[in-house]
């Protein structure tokens, strides 16, 4: 049982992370190699809001997920507006160089120790029994949140104005621009959101575990779960980091503990072989790129 | 390389062959000759920390021509080079710790091994293109380094292989200036080796095949067979170069074949310029000498001590922003900035060349 409830944490991790790289594949073709390195700024900037807000966790949380938004936007803006009509490849290249420059700047502000931001809100991470295993609060508030994200995402893609357009977006930019769509917001919007959710992965990790610079390999990981599902899908990140979760788990329970880096990419090598677009990609989505 | 022919004010060729040589006018054999005598005065006037420098960018250069090769020519991505790196310096330790291998036959073994494992890396490059094809290469990348660490481990040698000092006899392959000349002779070896390759029918196809795939195909070249020689050329050249990296070091361990090591590498060959040979070896002298400048450079700011901790930081932050802004404002790298410079001085007083009169 105890295994199962890891699988799902892990899973839940994995899917709150993967859709993060769906949102920006899905509506600009572009890979945000810095999604990890997004996540782990969004962490130390709620370490930084808990010593502002101290006696208020709630707004300190409410600050520190406001702020990743605007940071997502201001990517955007300053950065990969750039790189929008330039080859994929130097797009991509261009957040690669982007986590690199976080990843000094993180350092150089808040140090390279390991930090707990769960200490510095005042809360204790508590374990609670369930069904005859354990599970920790914040990996609970990680389900939960994940279940969350995800629903808004269906029925904000499906049912709002923004969403469509974004879909819009995704589908054929010239087209949608044609039609009145301000590419340039949508992107912002997706970049946005994007770093948003990657916020939320990343503040209930480090509330759960700490926080270091190791966070980026996590997002890293779950980029395989983004690509087994299909890059283009969110149900199909969902899929994808149930997969990933429970395969890492398995192997790390049943072979070797050393596996745990490299299981997600073993999947990934294997599905790239086999099926390259993903469960529930589009296929068309090869050529494309 | 593209602007190799005389470029003064005409096109004075008169045949094929011409257009194949390597050094063509008297200009450049002059440069050439007197850049030779440089490096070979070189390591008599300078310290020891600015030889291993020298080495280091040596060995950069080896890399990074190998990688200009695969992605610069053939277009293939890589984002697993330090993959290879790895890959080839740990055949050099493994094949020194278990069977007291010596260098003559662990550096070619490490080209063998690298031209194996680039073949695997080449493998998902027939089915998959650009974005998934980087990521394929990067994938690899963790599975090599697990490797790595897993016999590290399994070993009892945790922290890392020791590799004695190579000798012949009684020669001990120790200091550093003899090892500036093997490392310039093995960087000369993969530059001749890739320039010979570039002007020959494999270059050929191999631009082809990064214009357009399927003219490619149409005009009869075998797609996948060039696809994979370029992934095992360059795998096998890079292999090399990671076995002398173990070599230089006297060490390998997993903990130097990091991602970003393969970034560095990608970072090269963009600071440098994309698919020009001059712009790989601009490219790993700039990204190689970048962390000592800004090494010096925070030494030179008010109190400097306080920030000696930091420096692993700067250098990231430094990193991330130059590779930023090649990226954004000059995406034909070093080479552009250098093709400019000539421009301007070629054409003055015009600023631009004449329409229709130049070739391109």
């Amino acid at each position: 049982m105890q295994l199962a409830i890891n699988i799902a944490v892990l899973a839940a991790i994995y899917a709150l992370i993967a859709c993060g790289y769906v949102l920006i594949y899905r509506v600009s073709r572009v890979l945000n190699l810095a999604h990890g390195e997004l996540m782990m700024l969004s962490s130390y900037l709620l370490l930084t809001t808990a010593s502002l807000f101290s006696g208020n966790p709630l707004i300190a949380l409410g600050v520190a997920v406001g702020l990743s938004l605007c940071v997502g936007v201001l990517v955007y803006l300053f950065l990969m507006r750039r790189m929008t009509g330039e080859m994929v490849l130097a797009a991509v290249l261009t957040t690669v160089a982007l986590g690199v420059l976080l990843r000094g700047l993180v350092v150089l502000i808040w140090s390279a120790q390991q930090q707990n931001p769960a200490q510095a809100l005042g809360w204790v991470n508590y374990s609670l029994p369930v069904f005859g295993g354990r599970i920790s609060a914040a990996g609970a508030g990680l389900i939960m949140t994940t279940a969350l994200v995800y629903v808004g995402l269906f029925l904000f893609l499906r049912f709002t104005r923004y969403g469509i357009r974004m879909r819009a977006a995704g589908q054929n930019p010239l087209l949608a621009a044609q039609r009145g769509i301000s590419l340039h917001v949508i992107y912002a919007l997706a970049w946005g959101l994007s770093t948003l959710t990657g916020a939320l992965a990343g503040i209930l990790i480090s509330l759960d575990s700490g926080l270091d610079s190791t966070m980026v390999l996590i997002g890293l990981k779950a980029f395989p779960a983004a690509l087994v599902g299909g890059l283009d899908s969110l149900a199909g990140a969902l899929i994808g980091a149930l997969i990933i979760a429970a395969a890492e788990v398995l192997m790390i329970y049943y072979v070797d503990a050393l596996l745990s880096d490299v299981v997600p990419f073993l999947v990934l090598i294997l599905m790239l072989i086999v099926r390259p677009w993903g469960l529930f990609g589009t296929r068309e989505e090869l050529d494309r790129v | 390389m593209s602007n190799r022919e005389p470029r003064a004010s005409g096109y004075f060729r008169s045949s094929y062959d011409q257009g194949l040589r390597l050094v063509e006018t008297r200009t450049q054999w002059t440069s050439l000759i007197l850049f030779l005598a440089v490096l070979g005065i070189f390591p008599f006037v300078a310290s020891s920390f600015q030889l291993d420098l020298a080495n280091q960018v040596f060995l950069a250069c080896i890399g990074s021509v190998a990688l200009m090769l695969l992605t610069g020519y053939a277009g293939q991505v890589s984002l697993g080079h330090a993959g290879l790196i790895a890959a080839g310096a740990f055949t050099a330790g493994i094949l020194f710790k278990e069977f007291g291998a010596k260098f003559w036959v662990t550096i070619p073994a490490a080209a063998v091994i690298g031209a194996l494992i680039g073949l695997i890396f080449g493998l998902p490059s027939l089915r998959l293109r650009g974005l998934y094809l980087a990521v394929s290469t990067l994938a690899l990348h963790f599975v090599v380094v697990y490797l790595g660490g897993e016999y590290e481990t399994k070993r009892g040698f945790s922290t890392g292989i020791v590799i004695d000092v190579p000798r012949i006899g009684d020669f001990v392959l120790r200091d550093r200036k003899i090892w500036y000349f093997v490392l310039f002779a093995f960087a000369a070896a993969a530059l001749l080796i890739s320039l010979n390759l570039l002007r020959s029918r494999t270059g050929r196809a191999w631009a082809a095949i990064r214009s357009h795939e399927t003219i490619a195909e149409a005009l009869g070249i075998g797609v996948p067979a060039q696809k994979l020689l370029a992934f095992v050329i360059s795998s096998s050249m890079t292999a090399v170069a990671g076995a002398l990296f173990g070599y230089y070091r006297g060490f390998v361990s997993v903990e130097a074949f990091s991602l970003f090591l393969s970034i560095q590498y990608v970072a090269m060959i963009i600071i440098g310029g994309m698919g020009s040979i001059l712009g790989a070896i601009l490219g790993a002298v700039f990204v190689t000498l970048l962390p000592y400048a800004i090494e010096y450079a925070v030494g030179l700011l008010p109190n400097a001590r306080s920030y000696a901790g930091m420096l692993a930081a700067f250098n990231y932050a430094a990193f991330g922003i130059v590779m930023i802004l090649f990226l954004v404002f000059e995406p034909q790298g070093l080479v552009g900035v250098w093709r400019r410079v000539q421009n301007y001085f070629l054409l003055w007083p015009f600023k631009q060349k004449p329409l229709g009169g130049g070739r391109k």
